[in-house]
């Protein structure tokens, strides 16, 4: 299994830039939905939450005609590489952090909103405030989204081609060996994934766990 | 602070994931399930790449589903294996020049208790009468690959009417590629028809053996197929000639005919065979 190094970083890489660009939507996003009243809001609250699930292989599809040379983006020239999965990626991250950061700012702004109000602040300067009592809700939501892009299969196989060495992660390796009768191989690396996903996981939560101890100790 | 740390941190690792080691020039080469399963690519590849500096990604998919990225612009040459379409290819306009790098046979493989007494035939045709009246199981790859299109004209030869058989039990159509045909057959005890590569580096056989070949009707070609610079304009098509130039040539034939599995020869170089 050459390059197995690389197709892990490739698939750890992608998925933190896809989580990373889903948090810089979500964040604001969620936390707007929570504070804002406006027309259409309610709308957009139920369209975020159908959007949780999103079929992969339908955004892959989708992007992939976009992405493609005779598609409306296909000048990016972004198909079949990285940068398209990373696309892929975030639009399936964005709905389920937009609705996890959205409830949890729902409940926050219910709670402390009149405070936050009477202290002086804007509703704008208010996002901040809110994301930071929901700190804690904020990294589940992240986790979340980490979870979904780096377990996902169908939409990185059709946009980024699984390239050899190019765009081959950990979830199309285990396709292409279980397509090719290697089955005991295609467990292990899922083995693997499964390893790497949760201690991510694992290692995010126990130091925003000590940051949130650190944090209360200063206070 | 953490803003900008955070926006440092994101491009640190959209540059890492970007960071293919730099080959001057790459093409995208769309193929076909059975040619990257079957290891042949990631061995001959490698040496394409050392002469010429131009590295090729392949992206692999069933014959019809490659013709139809190129189709789109999304590739910059093929190699594939259904004359039939890669002729209507040609007809549209898409194809520049057309040369067969290889060939190798297909073959039925099936389980070892032979439940339709096909085996140690020769006769395709006949082999798939015995099948469908047996009512065997048939995997079909119903991916609109070459194999399903070869698949799919032995029928129509047997006198079976492609749609026909879809509508029985018997007959599985898996809507996959080559391997998870083969992984499918041998789970559910079917025939399935293979291209001999696939089926000599298929590491999962159970208990299928192969159970028809030799059959002229089987024989596989393969295809190179660089683009119609007239339609394809936006396509690398200087450095995809390089490497259709290179597969023809005796060096890459050389490649192509020493690439073995288990001793065997999967790909028969046939640059200058009759087609």
């Amino acid at each position: 299994m050459d390059g197995f190094l690389g197709i892990v970083g490739l698939s750890v890489g992608v998925s933190l830039a896809a989580t990373a660009i889903a948090a810089a939507v979500s964040l604001p996003l969620g936390s707007a939905l929570a504070i804002f009243s406006f027309r259409g809001r309610r709308l957009l609250v139920v369209l975020v939450n159908a959007f949780f699930g999103l079929p992969p292989v339908v955004v892959g599809l989708i992007l992939y005609l976009a992405l493609s040379r005779s598609g409306p983006l296909g000048f990016l020239g972004w198909l079949f590489t990285p940068t398209a999965m990373v696309v892929a990626q975030a639009i399936l991250a964005i709905p389920i952090m937009t609705a996890l950061v959205h409830r949890a700012g729902e409940r926050a702004w219910a709670r402390y909103g009149d405070e936050l109000i009477c202290d002086g602040a804007s509703r704008v300067q208010a996002i901040p405030q809110v994301l930071r009592i929901i700190r804690a809700e904020l990294l589940t939501a992240i986790l979340a989204g980490f979870g979904r892009t780096i377990s996902e299969v169908g939409a990185v196989i059709l946009v980024g081609g699984n390239i050899r060495g190019l765009t081959r992660t950990m979830t199309t390796t285990i396709a292409l060996q279980t397509s090719q009768g290697e089955l005991s191989l295609a467990l292990a690396l899922g083995a693997v994934l499964v390893g790497i996903s949760i201690s991510i996981s694992a290692t995010v939560f126990a130091l925003a766990g000590s940051a949130r101890t650190a944090g209360s100790d200063e206070a | 602070m953490t803003r900008i740390r955070s926006v440092l941190a994101l491009s640190a690792i959209l540059a890492a994931i970007h960071s293919t080691p730099a080959a001057t020039q790459s093409i995208v080469l769309a193929s076909t399930t059975s040619v990257e399963s079957s290891g042949l690519l990631a061995k001959i590849l490698p040496q394409f790449t050392a002469k010429s500096g131009i590295t090729v990604q392949v992206v692999a998919q069933g014959t019809g589903k490659a013709l139809d990225t190129a189709r789109r612009g999304d590739a910059d040459i093929l190699l594939i294996h259904d004359p039939e379409a890669e002729q209507q290819f040609m007809n549209e306009g898409h194809g520049g020049t057309r040369r067969q790098i290889a060939w190798n046979d297909f073959v039925i493989v099936g389980p070892s208790a032979d439940p339709a007494h096909v085996r140690g035939s020769n006769d395709s045709v006949a082999a798939l009468k015995a099948i469908a009246s047996a009512k065997a199981p048939f995997v079909s790859r119903g991916d609109n690959s070459g194999t399903h299109a070869t698949e799919l004209r032995l029928w129509k030869i047997a006198g079976q009417t492609p749609g026909m058989p879809a509508r029985e039990e018997w007959y599985r159509d898996i809507g996959g590629g080559m391997g998870q045909a083969l992984n499918a057959a041998s789970a559910m005890n079917a025939y399935t028809l293979t291209d001999r590569g696939t089926w000599l580096s298929f590491n999962n056989k159970g208990s299928l053996v192969i159970a028809v070949e030799g059959d002229p009707r089987l024989i596989n070609r393969y295809d190179v197929i660089e683009l119609n610079p007239q339609k394809h304009g936006d396509a690398k098509l200087a450095p995809a000639k390089v490497f259709a130039d290179w597969l023809v040539s005796p060096e890459g034939q050389r490649a192509i005919g020493a690439y073995r599995v288990n001793g065997e020869r999967l790909f028969n170089p046939s640059a200058d065979v009759p087609k």
